[in-house]
């Protein structure tokens, strides 16, 4: 192992103390407001800039890194679609070969990936799994807008229920096609993962700085980790691009969406209605804001409503937090 | 020209450490461990597995210091070597038939990055149905992605063409990714007695891998691979093609470095090797153990004083066209061995044989060519065989026709 010390970063106090260097610039061409561009840009922000970068295929490497012209600062490699954890495990173990072998000087250098919800959640699931049961320093970003967004919106693994995707079209006789309920990768690769010390979910803009310290803390702890964020994205989602901030808050604060990390094994929701004394606000709010749930009739939000109360009342996290209906019945 | 293959330097040079019985993976291992490689990736399928089997070991004994990652699948495999490979740290992988095919993506995307790491393939047939016997469409499924790829024959020359293809691939001049082909079971798991080169001599023979201006540091903050929709392809494309070219160069200054420090045991042109070629009308040319029974049917039919010989092609790419050209041009007759099998091809038959032929079109003096798809699924291929192609070929000679050339060597009809 290395013997290059963590870097213990400072937390964040207020929006106004993030540093003010941009290591992700202009250069780019994502759509407006999309949270996925905030995303990157906060979290290379507060990692600073002795840090290599690994970014799978998708939006956030079609829309960001065009040739001859790059946003990143900071050294950058695309990866492919579904090689999020391994891009990440080669530069780390390269790194850290190069280090103890006296090649190069011995610091600490961050490796981070991010990869979107198809890349990371579905197809490169395997290879994050393999990333996390490993020994290295590295943090592994799965930015989520609920869709293949690049290919133009296709359903995922992580597509809200009854989301209208090209792939999920409303028909005659189908009103809903897309009837997977969102896959829960964070807890999932928390729950599996006895080696991983770090797994948050997070979105970029709500609650303010709590992204930014959630990656923060991911790279002072070391070892492997994981954040899933959860990003709004205007063209996907089909709203006007001045929202996506809000829309990120309703999400999370519907209960869609839980903002929680687990260290070592502890959860800590960072989001909690039950504690702010006023509850969670219904689905519906949340979801007729989005083009994409025009299709859904009242008894769908009943039914999606009826799924989120039963996932924070009966099962909350899956193998992360305990399961509720089986402690009650053991009592 | 046939081949001399000269006395290696002695050992009290201090160019070599030891002699070893090793089968062909434990001497890849034996190439891994003097290249002092930084990461290894493993992901298990025979007949290659053991080349892995052979370096946990030597790392769990303390005999050398990488990396050793147990990959979760070929995928994750050669993208954790290709990535490393971009840090600026010498890596390794390597694989078998399906698993080969399973990492394909990494494997052609490390060569459009014009990255270097090394992979040997032991050769393997394509499921299904479920084979583990060599074929060689595995490691020519890379022919046209901007490969290095050779084969070779022996436990030597899979040790020593560890260090020859690192300094080939990483190269300023070259930086591809290198494939070390070798059969499966034939040579992966025959052993033979390997003199292993001293820590000096390989030092000497392989500098620091060195990416320069391209490897990926908060020193040296550059963007690897952005996106270039239709653009700059073309260019990119043409970029490859010019490093194969040079690799052409590169790959025989390595060998005679290599003769210079080890002792003179490559011949020119390095690309192939002739044997027993001086005079002869008929030859036969393969890659891989092919050249065992091959070389053996040459001697006995030499004594019955037929004018055979045998050239054992090394280098499938960058394809050596001007060489290979010159010296089959030579011969009346050319029978090519194929392991492999071009499926609905423009002549039924294999993928070296097409190479050979168009390698041929533009010589002055065109040799009959025949072909054989033998020894598919790792079915032995006997010095009867080979007998049996070189009456072939010599037939090819004298017919007039061009067509029906290939024939299935053994098949059950
Ligand atoms: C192996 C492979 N399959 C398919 C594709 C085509 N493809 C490119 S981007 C993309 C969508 C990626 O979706 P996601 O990971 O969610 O990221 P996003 O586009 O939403 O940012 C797909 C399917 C690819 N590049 N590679
Ligand atoms: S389509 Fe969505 S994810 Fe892609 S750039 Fe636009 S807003 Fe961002």
């Amino acid at each position: 192992m290395s013997t290059a010390p963590t870097i213990d970063y400072e937390k964040i106090k207020g929006v106004h103390k993030i540093p003010l260097e941009e290591l992700y610039t202009s250069g780019h061409r994502t759509c407006q407001g999309c949270e996925s561009a905030t995303t990157m840009r906060g979290f290379i922000k507060v990692a600073g800039s002795r840090t290599v970068v690994t970014g799978a295929t998708g939006c956030m490497y079609v829309a960001n890194t065009s040739y001859l012209t790059t946003p990143w600062i900071v050294p950058w490699m695309h990866t492919q679609l579904g090689a999020g954890g391994s891009s990440a495990v080669g530069m780390a173990a390269g790194l850290r070969a190069l280090k103890r072998k006296g090649k190069i000087k011995d610091e600490k250098i961050n490796v981070i990936n991010f990869s979107g919800d198809l890349g990371a959640g579905d197809m490169g699931i395997g290879g994050i799994s393999a990333a996390l049961q490993s020994d290295y320093d590295l943090l592994i970003i799965m930015y989520d807008n609920e869709s293949a967004a690049n290919t133009d919106i296709q359903a995922t693994g992580l597509t809200t229920y009854g989301a209208q995707t090209t792939f999920t079209p409303p028909g005659t006789k189908h009103p809903i096609m897309q009837r997977r309920w969102k896959k829960n990768v964070a807890g999932m690769l928390a729950v599996g993962h006895p080696t991983c010390r770090y797994v948050a979910t997070a979105c970029a803009t709500f609650p303010p700085t709590d992204y930014l310290n959630k990656v923060r803390k991911a790279l002072s702890i070391g070892g492997p980790t994981f954040i899933h964020t959860y990003d709004p994205c205007p063209k996907g989602w089909d709203y006007h691009p001045r929202y996506s901030n809000e829309l990120g808050e309703f999400g999370i604060k519907s209960g869609l969406y839980p903002l929680y990390e687990i260290v070592e094994g502890n959860v800590i929701y960072t989001w909690d209605a039950r504690k702010t004394g006023k509850g969670r606000i219904p689905v519906k709010d949340f979801l007729t804001k989005q083009g994409r749930f025009d299709h859904l009739k009242e008894e769908h939000f009943t039914h999606i409503q009826k799924m989120v109360d039963e996932m924070w009342d009966e099962w909350e996290i899956p193998g992360v937090a305990p399961i509720k209906g089986i402690l009650k019945a053991r009592i | 020209m046939s081949v001399a293959v000269a006395q290696a330097k002695s050992d009290q040079s201090g160019v070599y450490e030891r002699e070893d019985l090793l089968n062909g993976c434990q001497a890849v291992a034996q190439g891994v461990r003097l290249a002092d490689v930084d990461v290894i990736a493993a992901y298990p399928i025979r007949p290659y597995t053991e080349v892995m089997d052979a370096l946990s070991k030597l790392i769990a004994d303390g005999q050398f210091d990488a990396e050793y990652i147990i990959a979760d699948s070929e995928h994750s495999q050669f993208e954790i070597v290709k990535h490393a490979s971009s840090v600026n740290a010498r890596a390794f992988g390597g694989s078998s038939g399906t698993g080969w095919m399973y990492g394909m993506e990494a494997l052609v995307v490390t060569a459009t990055d014009r990255l270097p790491p090394l992979f040997v393939v032991g050769n393997r047939a394509l499921d299904d149905p479920g084979a583990f016997g060599v074929e060689h469409n595995d490691a020519m499924a890379v022919r046209d992605m901007g490969w290095l790829l050779c084969w070779v024959t022996t436990p030597q020359e899979a040790l020593e063409h560890v260090l020859i293809g690192y300094r080939i691939a990483e190269d300023k001049k070259v930086r591809m990714p290198m494939g070390l082909a070798m059969d499966g079971a034939f040579l992966t798991h025959s052993q033979h007695m390997v003199k292993i080169p001293s820590v000096a001599a390989a030092k000497q023979f392989l500098p620091q891998y060195d990416l320069a201006e391209r490897r990926l540091h908060p020193d040296n903050p550059i963007s690897v691979a952005p996106q270039i929709n239709e653009d700059w392809v073309m260019e990119l494309r043409r970029q490859n093609w010019e490093a194969a070219k040079r690799a052409r160069g590169v790959i025989k200054d390595a060998y005679k470095e290599f003769n210079n420090v080890f002792g003179s045991r490559y011949t020119e042109p390095y690309y192939f090797e002739e044997f027993m070629t001086d005079d002869a009308e008929t030859v036969l040319i393969g890659v891989g153990t092919v050249a065992a029974p091959a070389r053996t049917a040459v001697k006995r039919l030499r004594e019955k004083g037929q004018k055979v010989g045998y050239v054992n092609l090394r280098w499938f790419r960058p394809f050596p066209t001007v060489e290979l050209r010159d010296c089959l041009s030579r011969f009346k007759a050319v029978g090519v061995v194929d392991r492999d099998f071009a499926h609905g091809s423009p002549d039924n038959g294999g993928i070296l044989m097409h190479e050979i032929r168009s390698c041929l079109y533009p010589a002055k003096q065109r040799p009959a060519i025949a072909n054989f798809m033998g020894g598919l699924g790792g079915r032995d291929l006997s010095i009867a065989d080979a007998q049996k192609m070189y009456d072939i070929t010599q037939q090819a000679a004298k017919k007039d026709s061009m067509d029906g050339f290939v024939t299935w060597i053994g098949l059950r009809e």
